[in-house]
């Protein structure tokens, strides 16, 4: 690590224990001292009861991944320590209930196990029992040396709509500190030392997308709860009054995405979000938007499947399928942000591409990445500018009839917005000519078909020429490479880091733009390069389907996971290792 | 400016059958924009799939021929981007009521002032000629050759326990009393819902069937607020079958519940530089 910290810790409990809010704030506490923190959240689908953990890692320097093996660990229940005690390596600690019994259990040699009366505090405090993650955070900021009053602020500002519970969990964590001070003492299992607040934001994937979409301007937001994407209606619902923007929970995924298209089509800037199975039942009006040239902007923030799949965990299986999706042959853009950073960005850049080429944009997360946080800087807000498309409003001013489907050279039609004076926009689902009237005409039909592909020439030349479509990180000469997409950018970066210290300097290309894909910029990343690595969160390594098929380039080795679970940066290095021997 | 039918008119060739109830409603809504003088641009027709769907085609306004089903929410969709406009949605019982039918109860509920005209001739037409959720149970069509099994659905009083504002019956049968209706399902604020009877000339002929049995509610006394009435009516289908408006009543729309939505239209709101950095302390 060359002097670098870094620092893991898991909270763990039952549902209902606080333990991702618990897990939240330790991040926001750490960042608020000047840390880079990287956080998951495990949980499975229920509301009570069952096993959440949170699990982050704490840097100077930006992180990519939180690490599996936590130096310090809250365990809210004894069942953490019994899930979690393989994840503990000499000269971890716990902090735990001094209630629990905790004979029997099988831990590494020298794991410190810190006994706090978590109950015993929050009984005598007179609070409920899900304070005591307040108490356990307090214990660690004394068993770290770092300072209390950050986390007493921070506490203050996330609990703060309900004052009396913000002043209890503070008053909780300050018993927290002082037992563990005068017990332990301060800083005897680690010294993190607060540096100065830099501003930096914690976000999670979703909250980037949302924060990305009132950036572009988006006016309507629909969405049917599903997780891992509901995070992003729930943000969008909170700020809707200051941001004036419409939030509406429909019926279904197929009215979300309806009335997306629609008020797209009546010029209002409009974006759905969801998971696989919910973009499922979006497929044909999504087709609907390409035949209409009606831009949408759509996320879908994947889980594992087939079917319900495992709703709380994550996966990499929809490209294909986000790729195809709906009848017939149409453009669309697919974009893969790795991290929240380009999440919001890419988000910005998927409602401008949208409503240039008229053609719908997806954005393509996954659960790591939409409810993992991280730590970033702010936005660079001129770096996230709205360009309109061609958009006619107020009066047409054409001398000819307006056409909503005029045939351009370009292929892409101004698009007036119903209620503009002098023009009478038609567009159908059907194939129509250029005033929006449904024909079957075959000669109509060629041309119509050759406009929509006209925009595909444009789009993919925009792509090749935009940089970040492809990535390049670590030894750009190096004959070795590894090839990915998306969330798994992260433990990659990791996993590099732990390579470089093992005297092994490797580079690794990260594909943005899925659809239209970037070709030459792949082909030029891959000049050199005689040992390919595939590294996907899916089975059958779909990435590599596209270098298949566009560069006729199969990869030398494949890395797959497909239990639900990212991949953490050592389990990669190791299988990386094993295959460059 | 006075819009006057010739402004109306499209160059695209009708291709509904002859004696269609189609003609009406097509000719019934031409008037009461005339009537109402309404500009052609501040109209939009959604039209769903089947023959009904071609009407955006006859009609010089802004149209949404979309999927099958889907005529409410992109409906919904358009009215949110721009309250300004007069959104009107066309679609079959097929449409409507099998397909689409998810969406009906809870665009009554909201109350998004928008009208929802169902051309309702009890048979799939244009794939020539099936079961739909209002075909008689016993009916014979392609999909049911030894009689329809199902009851049919009872579509006014589905929308009137929605929560429905204002909810009507035409007779395509009828065209002056069809235009009266579509006059004032357009001057109701709210989720305006008739269902149009209608002969398939060619699938299912009911022109007789319904000439010698509709009667027009409102010259019998009946009191347009009273719910339980409207549903008691809603019911009333052998001999006499009642045309009319049903039930009318004044509530908030889903529009007047979002304040965002005041002032002017979502779409026409300036979005060149929104300042995100007011949503950081929700960050940090």
């Amino acid at each position: 690590m060359g002097g670098k910290l870094r620092f893991t810790y898991l909270v763990g409990g039952e549902a209902g224990m606080g333990v991702a809010a618990a897990g939240r704030m330790l991040a926001k506490t750490f960042t608020r001292g000047g840390y880079f923190v990287h956080g998951m959240i495990d949980y499975p689908s229920l509301i009570r009861g069952g096993h959440n953990f949170y699990l982050a890692t704490v840097s100077d320097e930006r992180v990519w991944s939180q690490y599996f093996n936590p130096d310090i660990m809250i365990a809210l229940n004894i069942d953490t320590i019994k899930k979690h005690s393989h994840r503990l390596l000499k000269g971890s600690g716990i902090i735990t209930d001094y209630d629990f019994k905790l004979d029997g259990l099988q831990l590494a040699d020298g794991v410190k196990i810190y006994r706090i009366p978590l109950t015993k505090i929050v009984k005598e405090l007179k609070a409920s029992l899900i304070v005591r993650n307040s108490v356990a955070l307090g214990a660690l900021m004394a068993l770290i040396g770092f300072d209390l009053e950050i986390l007493l602020k921070v506490i203050g500002k996330e609990l703060g709509k309900h004052r009396e519970i913000a002043e209890i969990n503070i008053k909780a964590a300050k018993a927290g500190y002082e037992y563990s001070r005068s017990n332990f003492g301060v800083g005897s299992f680690a010294k993190i030392k607060p540096k100065g607040d830099s501003g930096n934001l914690v976000i999670t994937g979703n909250e980037a997308v949302a924060l990305g979409a009132l950036r572009a301007g988006m006016k309507t937001y629909f969405a049917y709860p599903m997780t891992p994407a509901s995070p992003i209606l729930h943000f969008l619902a909170l700020v809707q009054h200051d941001f004036d923007v419409v939030v509406v929970q429909p019926e279904s995924e197929i009215a979300a995405i309806n009335m997306a298209v629609g008020a797209w089509y009546a010029g209002s800037r409009s974006m759905v979000a969801t998971s696989g199975g919910g973009f499922c039942l979006m497929t044909e009006a999504l087709g609907q938007a390409a035949m209409t040239e009606t831009p949408v902007v759509v996320v879908i923030a994947q889980r594992p499947g087939p079917s319900t799949g495992m709703p709380t965990y994550t996966s990499q299986g929809d490209l294909r399928f986000t790729i195809h999706a709906s009848q017939g042959e149409f453009p669309r853009f697919v974009i893969a942000p790795g991290d929240s950073e380009e999440a919001f960005y890419l988000t910005v850049k998927a409602f401008n591409m949208a409503e240039k080429y008229q053609v719908p944009a997806i954005i393509l997360t996954d659960k790591h990445l939409a409810e993992s946080h991280a730590t970033v800087p702010e936005f660079d807000l001129n770096k996230a500018r709205v360009e309109r498309g061609k958009i006619i409003t107020g009066e047409y001013k054409g001398e000819e009839e307006y056409r909503r489907f005029k045939l351009t050279e370009d292929g892409i039609s101004p698009m007036a917005i119903p209620g503009t004076l002098n023009a009478i926009v038609k567009v159908n689902s059907s194939e129509h000519n250029e005033f929006g009237y449904a024909t079957a005409n075959e000669a109509n039909a060629t041309r119509m078909m050759e406009k929509r592909f006209r925009k595909l020439r444009l789009m993919r030349e925009e792509v090749e020429n935009l940089p970040e479509s492809v990535k390049i990180y670590g030894h750009r000469s190096s004959s070795t490479a590894i090839i990915s997409w998306g969330s798994t950018k992260g433990a990659i970066l990791e996993a590099l880091k732990i390579i470089k210290e093992r005297g092994a300097d490797l580079k690794f290309i990260q594909v943005v733009f899925l659809a239209p894909f970037p070709e030459k910029r792949v082909r030029e990343a891959l000049k050199g390069v005689n040992k390919l690595i595939l590294v996907e969160n899916n089975y059958t390594g779909q990435l590599e389907s596209l270098l298949r098929e566009f560069l006729l380039r199969p990869v030398d080795e494949r890395i797959l996971k497909y239990n639900g679970r990212p991949f953490f940066p050592k389990e990669l290095a190791e299988k990386i290792l094993e295959v460059i021997k | 400016m006075k819009v006057t039918p010739a402004v109306l008119n499209t160059k695209a060739t009708n291709t509904w059958c002859p004696g269609c109830g189609n003609f009406s409603i097509l000719t019934a809504l031409k008037k009461a924009i005339v009537e109402l003088n309404i500009r052609p641009e501040k109209v939009v027709v959604i039209t769903g799939i089947g023959c009904h769907g071609k009407l955006g085609d006859y009609i010089n306004v802004n149209s949404f021929h979309t999927i099958h089903g889907r005529v409410l929410p992109l409906a919904t969709g358009i009215k949110l981007a721009n309250r300004e406009l007069l959104v009107i949605g066309f679609a079959g019982d097929g449409d409507a009521y099998a397909i689409g039918l998810g969406h009906l109860p809870h665009a009554a509920r909201r109350n998004i002032d928008i009208k929802y005209i169902v051309h309702n001739n009890m048979v799939f037409g244009l794939t020539t000629g099936q079961v739909t959720p209002t075909t008689p149970k016993g009916m014979k069509t392609r999909s049911t050759p030894y009689g329809n099994p199902e009851e049919p659905l009872n579509p006014l009083a589905l929308v009137l326990t929605s929560g429905a504002t204002f909810v009507a019956r035409g007779f395509s049968g009828n065209l002056s009393h069809l235009t009266w209706l579509f006059k004032e399902a357009i001057k109701h604020r709210g989720f305006a819902f008739i269902d149009v009877l209608q002969p398939c000339y060619t699938f299912y002929n009911t022109y007789d069937f319904f000439r010698k049995r509709v009667y027009d509610l409102q010259k019998e006394g009946h009191d347009i607020t009273d719910f339980d009435a409207a549903l008691k009516k809603a019911y009333e289908w052998g001999e006499r079958i009642p045309i009319g408006i049903f039930y009318k009543v004044s509530k908030p729309t889903f529009e007047d519940e979002i304040p965002q939505l005041q002032g002017s239209p979502m779409a026409l709101r300036d979005i060149s530089n929104v300042d995100v950095s007011k949503a950081y302390g929700l960050l940090k």
